[in-house]
């Protein structure tokens, strides 16, 4: 009965849509003022339904339904209650539901929130919202719908892909999702301004928050997946450039694009084109990157054949999104008026320059991951593009971004001089060097790639402490003073320092920890001891057991290292009997600065078990790297927020705004 | 921050990078030998794995592999053969790094060229907006007419 509840909320809330993706559009172009405030309730009882839907498949999952299709085939009553729980986003139908939740939520957002919009612009941000859940809707009902029925119902279900069954991926979905919906937001302001043919203040003030609420979304999304991998596939790797992983990371690199552009519209009126759309293309990147990957095209072309249905479903779905927007966007763009001009040299230059570079990238992590399926949908030729390709291409053409993206905070707006800002970045310019001679002196077998690597990240960490110093006045004045002048840059500033600095954490996590890694894989017998990056490892033994709806194999082996006190790690391999399937669980043992990774692998049958060991130095660095990027992002909102809030009382004092402009 | 960094330096110091085979079995015993034989198999692909090399992979078929281009090394191959070994039994398909031939002219050329497109963007975009058509600076000749303008109103 509850699953035909949620099931008719789904339906219902599908009919809700596409009222707000319709009448708001007609009630602004006639400017009828009720026509359009429907867009705010049906937004409501839009984001209401679905709740009550996602509510209800929930409970399925939960109370372990298998009368309904997707419980039966991803559930399991010896699951874990935390799993039962996070199960509901393991699978296709239940994704697609995260992911409407999450659309129907900001549309909800905007609702609440979005009062002191102009009522036009509020309108038809708001229907093209529900134009976009129209969407997501008829694909969820009509093809992947999570409420089928089995009848009769079977006694047990057949389990979770146990891959999932892990703390790191359950709420990686959740993030991840947040971040791609989020985009949607911003894509429907974008259309919104265009069929207004009109980029007004307020468009400037909103779009920026929204843009850095979905990226630090996708950002802490895209590092739990990536800390995912490292952990559970067991050899200590943590970015493949799989396909997977570049959908989420195409729609991160335009959205960083996004929101640095969309601070030059709020901040100086100028770029206004180029942030539109980049709003487009970042939220296409989003609806390329979760439906190619779930339609498992991008893994075989075969894939695409066995459903086509929700293949073709999706295809159409992306070409109305991403085509109607360029087109609309040529057809209006021309129109809007231009920025206001800036010189080459200047934070505007520099925030161009790693604009391009960004998309520059992107384009080339979509051609890398999209050319296998081109080559052999065009010439039949099957070919693959691995690792090398991407660090051959992507690495090079993103480096001087970094180089830029330490200058730009300290170059003027409109027009910069960048002999003085090289000045002020002295301290860190000098760094850049000394660092990697000093890495140099002490490794000599430092190849080039890493040393230049190391003198970025120094550049990037460096070069936001030389600022922020500089920002203090600490060379001028007492230290108490300069104190109180940090503690009160704007959160802007702080955002911003923390974020930078956060790229270059992590810049020396990812090139420290792939130069400098160190591998051993034996085989172990009880008592056998090994070495490695100055530590013994003692294989002590393999122990069995049954837990929750697995059989677990748990070695013991214990660390020791001169001048500490032994520890004792387990790593684990664990065989799901009703999944049919075999998980490596790791021990990793870090202590900020490098990580003991170990992983147990096939007993040989004679009494030895494998064991790989890795010290990967510095790879803790990022993640924290990478928290360290999303945390910036939330402390430049938080300044935001306040700045709304003002905002919004003034709105209330100032005259009512003509509705519409055209 | 320098401190911290020349400490990790230090730390990096007393690590040496030995690389071992994947499966301890299949490890070559002369240690040149074993380098390449691991720096080809993070080149090839895993054919029944999404997107793994067989360096990183456990199954049986990129064990078969490893196995393979080990013995071809022992034989005296050099890395060129053993590939070219490999793709005539196996196809382009295992080769995870493209090499550069007709049908990948479009995968490696393009990136070079958007990386210089960017560059010719913003060259003819600075040639286009200098600082000074931003505002041009007067002439001698209008700061010699100005000047009095200037002067009666201050």
């Amino acid at each position: 009965m509850l699953v035909e509840i949620g099931h008719f909320a789904l339906v219902l809330a599908l009919l809700v849509a596409l009222v707000q993706g319709t009448l708001p559009l007609v009630g602004a172009s006639v400017r009828n003022r009720p026509l359009m405030d429907m867009a705010q309730s049906a937004a409501l009882l839009q984001f209401g339904l679905v709740v009550l839907a996602f509510a209800t498949f929930m409970h399925a999952h939960i109370v372990s339904d298998f009368s309904v299709r997707n419980v039966f085939e991803n559930s399991n009553t010896a699951k874990p209650m935390l799993y039962k729980v996070t199960g509901v986003w393991g699978s296709h139908e239940g994704s697609m539901m995260l992911w409407v939740l999450m659309l129907t939520l900001f549309g909800a957002l905007v609702a609440t929130f979005g009062r002191p919009l102009p009522a036009g612009l509020r309108a038809r941000t708001l229907a093209i919202q529900g134009l976009l859940g129209f969407g997501t809707l008829a694909f969820i009902i009509g093809t992947s719908n999570p409420f089928d029925r089995l009848i009769p119902a079977p006694l047990e279900g057949r389990d979770l892909n146990p891959l999932l069954q892990d703390p790191g991926l359950a709420f990686h979905p959740p993030f991840l999702y947040f971040g791609y919906v989020g985009f949607s937001i911003t894509y429907s302001f974008a259309i919104a301004a265009l069929i207004e043919r009109r980029i007004g203040a307020a468009w400037a003030r909103w779009v920026r928050p929204w843009a850095l609420t979905a990226w630090c979304g996708l950002t802490v999304g895209i590092a739990m997946g990536s800390w995912w991998a490292y952990y559970v596939l067991g050899w200590g790797g943590w970015w493949y450039w799989d396909p997977v992983e570049n959908a989420s990371f195409m729609p991160w690199l335009l959205g960083t694009a996004l929101l640095h552009s969309a601070a030059v519209v709020e901040k100086r009126e100028s770029l206004q084109r180029w942030t539109v759309l980049l709003a487009i293309l970042t939220f296409g990147m989003s609806l390329i990157g979760t439906f190619l990957v779930r339609s498992g095209v991008l893994t075989s072309v075969h894939a695409f054949a066995v459903d086509p249905t929700r293949g073709v479903f999706i295809l159409v779905l992306i070409g109305l999104v991403i085509g109607g927007g360029l087109v609309l966007y040529a057809l209006r763009a021309p129109g809007l008026e231009a920025g206001n001009p800036f010189a080459p040299v200047s934070r505007e230059g520099a925030l161009v320059f790693n604009n391009l570079l960004l998309c520059a990238g992107m384009a080339t992590v979509f051609l890398g991951t999209f050319y296998p399926l081109f080559a052999e949908v065009w010439s039949g030729t099957k070919l693959s593009v691995g690792p090398q390709y991407f660090n051959a291409t992507f690495v090079p053409i993103l480096a001087p971004g970094i180089v830029a993206m330490v200058m730009g905070p300290v170059l003027a707006w409109r027009r910069g001089n960048l002999v003085a800002a090289l000045r002020r970045l002295l301290p860190a310019a000098i760094g850049a060097f000394a660092v990697p001679a000093i890495v140099y002196i002490s490794e000599r077998g430092a190849r080039l790639p890493a040393l230049a690597g190391i003198a970025l990240a120094s550049w990037a960490m460096l070069g936001v402490l030389t600022d922020l110093v500089d920002r203090s006045g600490l060379a001028r004045q007492r230290p108490s003073i300069a104190w109180r002048r940090l503690r009160h840059l704007p959160h802007g500033v702080w955002g911003y320092a923390i974020a930078h600095f956060g790229v270059g954490v992590l810049i020396a996590g990812i090139v420290v920890s792939t130069a400098w890694r160190s591998e051993r894989i034996e085989t172990m017998h009880p008592r056998d001891t090994i070495q490695i990056a100055g530590r013994t490892l003692r294989f002590v033994g393999v122990t069995e057991g049954d837990v929750a709806n697995y059989h677990a194999q748990r070695a013991q082996i214990i660390v020791e290292r001169h001048g500490s006190a032994p520890m004792t790690m387990y790593p684990e391999r664990r065989w799901y009997p009703v999944a049919q399937s075999q998980t490596t669980n790791t021990a990793i043992a870090t202590n900020g600065f490098g990580d003991l990774y170990l992983a147990l692998g096939e007993p040989d049958g004679k009494g030895g078990w494998v064991l790989r060991s890795y010290y990967n130095p510095l790879v803790p660095w990022i993640w924290f790297g990478a928290i360290l990027t999303a945390l910036g992002g939330l402390v430049s909102l938080s300044e935001r927020r306040l700045r709304a809030r003002v905002a919004r009382a003034g709105a209330a004092v100032a005259p009512a705004r003509p509705a519409d402009a055209g | 921050m320098i401190r911290r960094l020349i400490l990790v330096a230090a730390f990096l110091a007393d690590l040496t990078v030995v690389a071992y085979a994947v499966e301890p079995s299949e490890r070559l015993a002369d240690p040149a030998l074993e380098a390449r034989a691991r720096a080809l198999s993070q080149e090839l692909r895993c054919l029944v794995c999404q997107n793994q090399s067989i360096d990183e992979s456990n199954a049986d078929l990129a064990h078969d592999l490893r196995v393979l281009l080990r013995k071809r090394l022992l034989a005296g191959d050099t890395d060129r053969q053993v590939l070219d070994y490999v793709v005539a039994r196996y196809g382009q398909f295992v080769l995870l790094d493209p090499p550069f031939e007709p049908a990948t002219y479009l995968l490696w050329l393009t990136p070079p060229v958007l990386a210089l497109g960017t560059g010719v963007l913003l060259l003819i975009r600075a040639r286009r907006r200098r600082p000074d058509r931003l505002l041009p600076p007067l002439t001698e000749e209008e700061r010699a007419r100005a000047a009095p303008l200037l002067g009666e109103r201050g």
